[in-house]
């Protein structure tokens, strides 16, 4: 054989560079409408639904940040971001990640591909960073186009953090990204999953209902009273704990777990596809999937990497119970109040005053005497007290907390009417939104309990 | 130059040469002629046995022929010459180049199996330049094998609107753009119009003349009796016949043909007198259109003393053909020979 011949037949054996397989798989994604129109979706109705609520007279007050549409441009990437965390950016994994393996079944391709690639190890690479490619770019679409019309719509004014602090408009943009960007970890388990799913029921589209299925699963799971191991364990926590950014000083532990169990969601996710794929016989023309497999070699190890996160957390916080408990609700409350108190003092002309000059404190009660004060519920009590400025008087106030088991909690003000009885406080140009009428705020679940 | 003719499907069909470059020849060591050698191959599924023994040798420039009912392992021999598994058992070389693993197959093979891979939401074009920058070549040849299946007038238009057999035609276009020296192809004239089957089997014939191998398997025999020189029968993932179709269709000895004649009455009397040739009860395979037309059965030198009686006796011949093309015969009583064998072996 000469040594011509050997060069041809070494270079045609070589498997296709990953490279290649990657860009055939980018032009077969974005050559299917429903991605298509995804990602014109993702980039377009986010500036347009901002733009358009924002400019309205009633805002979506009931909405994390929705209070803040109109005064600020950087709300409205959080009411997006909010809203995409519950449903848009599972269904947009479905969509990318969930049928990108099974769709070569359906089309009767595998072959095809194989033959031509001559590797199934850089077709699943090839496929993993493809579908990673898209779906970061419908979140970026999302969360660009979202600032955008926010601060095209209303502009670059500071924020009111979710404790009532203000965030000026540079820490307001470094904040909103850096939000964006931690959901986009949750966002590559459920892609993980999807993935997962896609390799290992073949041809039928179920894959496609599997992130879908998951997050809603996990979203009814985050309404029970879990203990917060468990709780900040499951990997639609990263959705919920970026809300912890918002408040001053920032709650980084809960969102730092959250991404750290995403993220290991979907590396164990990823090698199990990978597995499952490699293990393949695409010479079997009957494959449709692993069937029951499915539950031994998927269901089963995820599961035990669900509780092994359980352990770890466990073993490395403090945290116990619920997370709720009167110490943090009194400190949450207190510290929100202060700040919104001063927003309150700007809004009515008086004579600007500091926290520190305010000395506000919160005393919290749930359901009266025979029930534990700890734990979510809608039957909290607060009384705020502070130092009236230019006073050596007390002021009270009374709040009704309806505490979510996820640290998320809404206090309504309970009176006296001028200071958060209604929700309008006048002021020589009119009435205004009164800040201290509603408060919209978290607790952060994995500090101590017994603090305070 | 090219001729363009037109298809039932719409789509015109050009014959060029522009893609029938045949490949340079590599030295192949003590099989240079042979593009495949497969000796004793062996694969199985589990429990279930697929290949039991298959020899096979197809040579350069040769059109062979896999034929056999389904499940008879022709998809998964395919498959193996493709590189997409490897044998269980027994040796099997490519261009001289021994394939013991999947995946590993020489360059110069190309083809399809259980249909061509492609992809709906593309067009044509689209299609084939994916392809194309997937195995490191150029965009180059994407036109030229386009026209050669006949689909340049519907490139850009996506595949999802494609008949079955624009399919194959497409499937076979991508396949030549890798410029094979062994083209493999699983059941390429299905679907096809017969503009299309008659274009396809230039199109392969033509290649072959420039020295490319093809394998090809098919439930057409009308195919194989035009296009191949050598078919191999399996049956039960065994060979039961494997040779030229001349041989193929000799092996058996009587077959059915239907006579007309302008004189029904005098020829039914002479083909009774007529030695060793059967007359038939025609109703149940005769419609009433050819109630005058008569069902013998002989072998052929009988039939030739029967058109010599005919003749003779001064009764003109006007049709005189199998009931079921020779091939065919030799197929069904071939894999109805080894079905029943393989049955008496499982008792």
């Amino acid at each position: 054989m000469s040594a011509a011949a050997v060069t041809v037949r070494t270079a045609g054996t070589q498997p296709a560079p990953v490279r290649r397989g990657y860009h055939f798989e980018l032009i077969k994604l974005l050559a299917q409408w429903p991605i298509r129109l995804a990602l014109l979706g993702c980039w377009l109705a986010p500036a347009l639904f901002v733009a358009a609520i924002s400019k309205q007279s009633s805002l979506p007050a009931d909405t994390l940040f929705g209070r803040w549409m109109s005064q600020t441009g950087w709300a409205g990437p959080l009411v997006v971001l909010a809203f995409a965390c519950s449903w848009v950016l599972p269904l947009l994994t479905s969509l990318v990640a969930g049928d990108i393996f099974a769709r070569e079944d359906r089309l009767g391709t595998w072959r095809h591909l194989l033959i031509a690639v001559r590797s199934p190890r850089r077709i699943f690479m090839a496929k993993v960073l493809a579908s990673l490619t898209i779906i970061v770019l419908l979140v970026a679409g999302l969360a660009i186009s979202a600032i955008v019309g926010g601060l095209a719509a209303v502009g670059n004014q500071p924020l009111v953090g979710l404790d009532g602090h203000l965030l000026t408009p540079g820490q307001a943009a470094g904040t909103v990204l850096l939000a964006w960007a931690s959901a986009l970890a949750p966002t590559l388990a459920f892609a993980a999953v999807g993935l997962l799913g896609s390799v290992a029921l073949g041809r039928s589209p179920m894959g496609l209902v599997i992130p879908a299925l998951l997050a809603l699963l996990l979203q009814i799971a985050q309404l029970l009273p879990l203990p917060v191991v468990v709780r900040v364990a499951l990997p639609s926590y990263a959705f919920i704990a970026w809300r912890g950014l918002f408040t001053d000083p920032a709650q980084t532990g809960p969102l730092v777990v959250g991404i750290a169990v995403s993220l290991a969601l979907a590396l164990a996710a990823s090698i199990l596809a990978y597995r499952m794929f490699m293990s393949r016989d695409f010479t079997d023309v009957a494959y449709d999937g692993t069937g029951r497999r499915a539950l031994v070699r998927a269901v089963l190890p995820l599961a035990a990497l669900l509780a092994v996160t359980v352990g770890i957390i466990a073993s490395v916080t403090s945290a116990s119970g619920s997370g709720i408990d009167r110490a943090k609700l009194d400190r949450s409350l207190a510290t929100a109040f202060a700040h919104l108190y001063r927003m309150q003092t700007g809004e009515l002309h008086r004579p600007a005053v500091t926290e520190a000059e305010l000395r506000s404190s919160a005393t919290c009660e749930k359901g009266g005497s025979l029930v534990a004060a700890v734990g979510p519920g809608n039957d909290w009590r607060c009384v705020v007290t502070w130092q009236l400025p230019g006073s050596a008087a007390v002021g009270s106030a009374i709040y009704q907390l309806d505490v979510n088991p996820d640290g998320h909690y809404v206090a309504d003000g309970d009176g006296p009417q001028e200071v958060n009885g209604f929700f309008l406080v006048h002021t020589a140009t009119g009435g205004t939104p009164n800040p201290l009428w509603q408060i919209d705020t978290t607790v952060d679940l994995l500090t101590p309990t017994s603090s305070g | 130059m090219s001729i363009t003719e037109r298809a039932t499907d719409g789509t015109s069909i050009a014959h060029s040469d522009a893609v029938r470059t045949p490949p340079a020849p590599l030295e192949n060591g003590p099989h240079d002629t042979l593009a495949v050698r497969a000796c004793g191959i062996r694969k199985f599924f589990g429990d279930v046995v697929a290949l039991d023994g298959v020899d096979l040798d197809i040579a350069a420039g040769e059109i062979h022929g896999l034929v056999g009912p389904n499940g008879a392992g022709k998809t998964t021999l395919l498959g193996l010459l493709l590189g997409l598994a490897q044998p269980d058992g027994g040796d099997l070389e490519i261009f001289g180049s021994p394939v013991r693993r999947a995946l590993a197959v020489p360059p110069g093979v190309a083809g399809f199996v259980d249909g061509p891979g492609l992809y709906p939401s593309l067009t044509a074009r689209q299609n084939l330049a994916a392809l194309a920058r997937l195995r490191g070549d150029g965009a180059d040849g994407i036109g030229d094998a386009l026209e050669e299946v006949g689909l340049s007038d519907v490139a850009d238009d996506r595949v999802r609107g494609f008949s079955l057999g624009m399919r194959q035609r497409l499937g076979l276009a991508a396949a030549l753009l890798a410029k094979p020296r062994l083209l493999v192809l699983d059941e390429p004239a299905n679907g096809l119009d017969p503009a299309g089957t008659r274009h396809v089997h230039r199109v392969l014939t033509d290649l072959a003349g420039c020295g490319v191998s093809i394998v090809m398997s098919s439930h057409r025999m009308d195919d194989l009796a035009a296009l191949c020189s050598e078919v191999t029968l399996l049956a039960t993932g065994r060979v039961i016949f494997s040779g030229s179709v001349t041989k193929l269709a000799a092996d058996t000895a009587e077959l059915d043909y239907r006579l007309r004649t302008s004189d029904p009455a005098a020829a039914r009397r002479i083909a009774a007198e007529t030695p060793e040739l059967c007359i038939l009860p025609g109703e149940r395979l005769l419609d009433r259109r050819d109630a005058e037309a008569l069902l013998v059965r002989a072998a052929a030198p009988t039939l030739d003393d029967l058109v010599a009686r005919l003749v003779g006796a001064g009764v003109g011949v006007r049709e005189l053909a199998p009931v079921v093309a020779p091939l065919e015969a030799a197929f069904l009583a071939l894999t109805a020979a080894a079905t029943g064998a393989s049955e008496d072996e499982g008792l």
